[in-house]
């Protein structure tokens, strides 16, 4: 489903990722561990198309189709979705309001019908209530004041409403206490399909305790150094990221 | 002997001469004076620093002579409409019949006729905005307008609204003004409706005095809208605040031209309450330049005053804020703000806020911002699929409706919120 070639990505002067690899397949869910400021997030984003990053060298495929040349919008249509280490706050615009205008823009995209009004109520609802996201929280404007459990939370209800291919957890577990945590793994959960892959990017095994992922990705120094089964985040735990980044000292 | 320097002094010299003996020629012998005084305001005086009227008018239109054309005006809301047509009040096209008990209307012409005192006094309002050259201008050439008389007591259900327009084809300069003045503890909403549906360059010089007895409450919505890139509007509001009396104000600036409006409201009587937002929605060559001075006079007042700039093209917003604390306004609470946000980098922002306080047990607090679109929210709104556009349509109307939240009036809400919506569709679509 995601295929990454020998991709480098540089902001500026420096290069941050250097020629990293990396293939998830469908159903597949692939944990991306690694030290604080190996690229970890970068990848994220410029897997979704954030502005700012110079891709230098190598390609990054959907299906096949090479995400690169397209806007963030249209790899969202497409089925990119990346929920955010930090959803930003959008006070003034509401909630109902932006998740119509964001389902439906990516309807029009794929030039499928747009929902209708009850027929979306409907989903939002559904989606709600098995996340725990209030009323409340639905009706004021898009994450603002929400503690970080709430603005997780909000961020898991788009992903369950806009269904995508690919989804991109990016840290997803800072700033999550263990309630909280569980609760957006268990929405996570009840995402897994297996026409549907996820990449979880994460510092700590404790995420992989509730997201079990089938694939292990060791990155540092800008690439994948090593990947294996789960077993792999468990060593990580025992033996830390020592070794990958001595490799790079020596 | 007025000296007659330029062609605009001319020009509004010969204007007095027409309208010096339409009623309250004493008023308007005085008001002459301290124009004449004064003159146009360049940018050398400081309360117009941003806004160079005396070069805009330097060739003053003629003065509007009685139209009787009638305007067919698109209604947005369901309200009583009193409409001002090209500087005078038209009772035949205004809903004068339908006017609820304790609603008493006349032509602003018939109440400097009769020349009642407490009327003459209110329209006169001295005690406010007294320095201020195009004010004078206004009281000295004030042709026609609309007196409203809520009596004590009264809760008025519908909305007024004080539609002042222009409609000739050939450039025209008008001066008139509105008085309401609400009995104590009447209620009433009004709408503002300043606006020019035609493409003639007219000049438009309007007041709205507002006088509230103890505990009164005005819910006013101005809406500025029309003009062509030469037109000038100045519009005033004078507010006066008796003990207890509220008012709850929005405004939404929109159209083209040079406009200046300016608020000065004396919170004269304790526990006065005062809000005065806004939104500019500039887009051309807009010229939009708000200028207000909240001046608390008594004890335990409160005045809230939230701006919000948002800019296109050209346009230029202006935000002048002064809040005033008498000495023996002690305990007043007075927060004001005004943030812009630019969407082209040919756009300019204008913001000076001050305080000058001269009691010591106060809260008074002012911030003023200037940005562009925040690019993280931008990016957040595409990834989920918004294209560029829409993404910024989506957050540009936040940005707006955030000063809406004060409204208590939903159909007024839904109006104005259709505006700002309007007003980005244009956007996205060119």
């Amino acid at each position: 489903m995601l295929e990454i070639r020998n991709l480098h990505v540089s902001v500026g002067e420096r290069e941050i990722l250097k020629g990293l690899t990396l293939s998830v397949k469908a159903g597949e869910v692939a944990a991306i561990m690694g030290p604080n400021g190996t690229g970890k997030s970068t990848l994220s984003y410029v897997i979704s198309g954030r502005e700012g990053y110079d891709i230098t060298q190598g390609e990054i495929l959907l299906n096949g189709e090479n995400l690169l040349s397209f806007e963030p919008n249209e790899r969202a249509a497409k089925g990119v979705f990346l929920a955010f280490q930090y959803p930003v706050e959008i006070p003034g615009v509401a909630t109902m309001t932006f998740l119509k205008a964001a389902m439906n823009a990516q309807r029009r995209a794929r030039g499928e019908e747009e929902l209708a009004t009850p027929e979306f109520m409907k989903r939002v609802k559904d989606a709600a209530a098995s996340l725990g996201v209030s009323q409340d929280m639905l009706r004021r404007p898009l994450n603002s004041g929400f503690s970080g459990g709430e603005k997780k939370r909000m961020d898991i209800l788009q992903m369950a409403l806009l269904q995508p291919k690919l989804g991109i957890l990016d840290e997803t577990d800072s700033g999550l206490d263990i309630d909280a945590l569980r609760v957006v793994a268990d929405g996570v959960n009840a995402l897994r399909s297996p026409d549907r892959a996820f990449l979880v990017i994460t510092h700590y095994q404790r995420l992989l305790d509730y997201i079990k992922p089938d694939t292990v990705h060791v990155m540092a120094k800008g690439r994948i150094q090593r990947s294996g089964g789960p077993e792999l985040a468990l060593e990580l735990e025992k033996h830390g990221y020592q070794e990958y980044l001595a490799e790079e000292a020596a | 002997m007025v000296k007659l320097a330029t062609e605009a002094d001319a020009a509004l010299s010969s204007f007095y001469e027409e309208m010096r003996d339409k009623g309250a020629p004493r008023l308007r012998a005085a008001a002459w004076a301290a124009f004449s005084e004064l003159g146009l305001p360049s940018r050398r005086v400081e309360s117009w620093h941003y806004t160079d009227l005396k070069t805009a008018m330097s060739k003053p239109a003629p003065l509007a002579t009685a139209s009787h054309a009638a305007l067919s005006l698109p209604r947005a809301h369901d309200s009583l409409r009193l409409i001002t047509l090209d500087g005078v009040f038209r009772p035949d096209l205004s809903d004068i019949a339908r006017l609820p008990d304790g609603v008493a209307v006349q032509s602003l012409r018939d109440a400097l006729a009769q020349g009642e005192l407490h009327v003459m006094s209110a329209l006169a309002s001295a005690d406010i905005g007294a320095q201020d050259p195009t004010l004078a201008l206004n009281s000295a050439l004030m042709q026609d307008g609309v007196v409203v008389q809520i009596a004590p007591g009264a809760g008025i259900e519908r909305t007024i609204e004080l539609a002042t327009v222009a409609s000739a084809e050939s450039a025209q300069s008008t001066y008139t003004r509105a008085l309401v003045m609400l009995g104590e503890g009447a209620q009433a909403t009004l709408i503002e409706t300043l606006g020019a549906p035609l493409a003639a360059p007219s000049q438009d010089n309007s007041a709205l005095v507002l006088r509230l007895a103890p505990k009164a409450r005005v819910d006013l919505v101005t809406h500025l809208s029309g003009g062509v890139d030469r037109s000038i509007r100045v519009a005033s509001l004078l507010v006066h605040l008796d003990a207890g009396a509220t008012i709850n104000s929005f405004a939404l600036i929109e159209g083209e031209g040079l406009n200046r409006r300016q608020i000065f409201a004396r919170l004269d009587g304790e526990k006065a309450r005062a809000v005065f937002n806004g939104a500019t929605l500039g887009r051309g060559r807009l010229h939009a330049d708000t200028t207000l001075i909240v001046d608390h006079v008594k004890p335990d007042g409160q005045s809230r005053e939230v701006f919000r700039n948002i800019l296109d093209d050209e346009s230029v917003g202006v935000f002048q804020g002064k809040v005033i604390v008498r000495p023996g306004a002690q305990k007043t609470d007075g927060a004001m703000q005004s943030k812009a946000l630019l969407l082209s980098d040919q756009a300019t922002m204008n913001n000076k806020p001050e305080l000058e306080i001269f009691a010591d047990d106060v809260q008074c607090g002012h911030g003023a911002t200037c940005g562009r679109l925040d690019k993280d929210q931008l990016f957040y709104l595409s990834a989920r699929g918004l294209p560029r556009r829409e993404a910024e349509a989506l957050l540009i109307e936040g940005f707006a409706n955030e000063t809406m939240e004060a409204l208590e009036d939903e159909q007024l809400k839904t109006f104005l919120s259709e505006r700002v919506s309007a007003w980005l569709s244009r956007r996205i679509s060119r």
